[in-house]
């Protein structure tokens, strides 16, 4: 055991093992994602967050050792959202044949999602930087991390909160769906994207190209919509609840 | 993939550089994505060409998405004493804003086609 410790302080100096964890991780939550038959309950980001999280605990590795490798993989989100793009633009006509369906469903979804999350907390007794914090969970990461910061929320328990709410929104979706008797690809995908960003139009990708684009395209408006609402309407929910 | 690679990169330092030079409230790589939208609807050979190589990085988006999620799960701890209002609000509120967008888009959808003819 000795002769290897010179290897294993070589080995985690390294960015290789972040990387390799994260790839490996990943690898193995795919393949039981997939011998699940894809059931949203074995969602693979989850899976593979909980596998990585022990393997780190195990060999007492920091994040901060971790992450050196894995900030390979995190940077790829950057062009993965420009990617997007790419089945949106295949989408175009269909998104214009729904263009008002899109609208009025953005605009209800983006505002409900707020005013039902604060409204929670506030009813909760959850205090004014709670739902500051929860307010925009909705909305793509960078997006609700700066909302939060700006409204007096906790911009790292923003990001936890943004992340659950896009697994659980990804593992709920099809029966919840189902249960609604929603049945076009359209609305449950864009519904899907719309409430839970990047997670939920990853699972909407699996499903299909189709259900995928109308994910892409809910994420992409309402970060936007967000964006531009959030400022003035968080403090007055939060007022309003108080 | 060399090329698909060097214009999803072009056009997120377009969006990074857009959004600095604006102060935008929205992401670079979103604005980057919107820029991307407008090239492509403008000129449609240039779709042909990332489309592959673009739905292949798409295929495995959930991957990209595994580093954050490791340092926010192990952040969960520390998410103190109101975390049953928190886990709460992210299952309701989660629920009724996913029921109401479908719902409400269902219904738009319902009426527009009633108006129009069927293609």
């Amino acid at each position: 055991m000795t002769s290897l410790n010179p290897l294993w302080v070589y080995l985690a100096a390294s960015p290789l093992l972040g990387l390799t964890l994260t790839l490996c991780g990943y690898g193995i939550a795919h393949w039981i994602y997939t011998r699940c038959k894809f059931s949203p309950f074995a969602n693979p980001v989850a899976i593979a967050i909980a596998l990585i999280s022990a393997a780190l605990a195990a060999i007492g590795m920091s994040y901060r050792d971790y992450f050196a490798g894995a900030q390979f993989v995190h940077f790829l989100l950057g062009p993965a959202t420009v990617a997007l793009a790419i089945p949106l633009a295949r989408q175009m006509p269909r998104f214009r044949r729904f263009a008002l369906p899109l609208a009025l469903g953005l605009a209800a979804g983006c505002v409900v999602a707020m005013v039902s999350a604060v409204g929670i907390v506030m009813l909760m007794d959850g205090g004014a930087q709670m739902a500051a914090s929860i307010g925009p969970k909705s909305a793509t990461s960078p997006i609700a991390m700066a909302i939060s910061e700006r409204m007096g929320g906790i911009p790292s328990l923003t990001a936890v909160l943004v992340i659950s709410t896009g697994i659980f929104g990804s593992i709920t979706a099809r029966y919840w769906f189902d249960l609604l008797r929603i049945d076009s690809d359209e609305a449950r995908g864009f519904a899907l994207g719309v409430t839970s960003h990047g997670i939920g139009t990853a699972r909407a990708f699996q499903i299909s190209p189709q259900m995928g684009a109308f994910a892409g395209l809910g994420m992409g408006v309402n970060a936007i919509l967000t964006a531009l609402i959030a400022p003035w309407l968080l403090p007055r929910l939060i007022a309003w609840f108080g | 993939m060399v090329f698909t690679f060097s214009i999803l990169l072009i056009f997120q330092c377009l969006g990074e550089g857009l959004v600095f030079a604006l102060g935008l409230p929205i992401p670079g790589p979103v604005a980057g994505m919107l820029l991307l939208l407008a090239a492509l609807t403008a000129f449609p050979a240039l779709l042909d060409k990332l489309e592959d190589t673009g739905n292949e990085l798409l295929r495995h988006l959930s991957l990209l998405f595994v580093p954050a999620g490791v340092g926010i799960m192990a952040a969960a701890s520390s998410i103190g004493a109101h975390w049953l209002a928190l886990v709460l609000s992210v299952i309701g509120s989660t629920l009724i804003a996913m029921a109401v967008t479908a719902l409400v888009m269902r219904a738009a959808m319902a009426r527009t086609a009633d108006k129009e003819p069927p293609p």
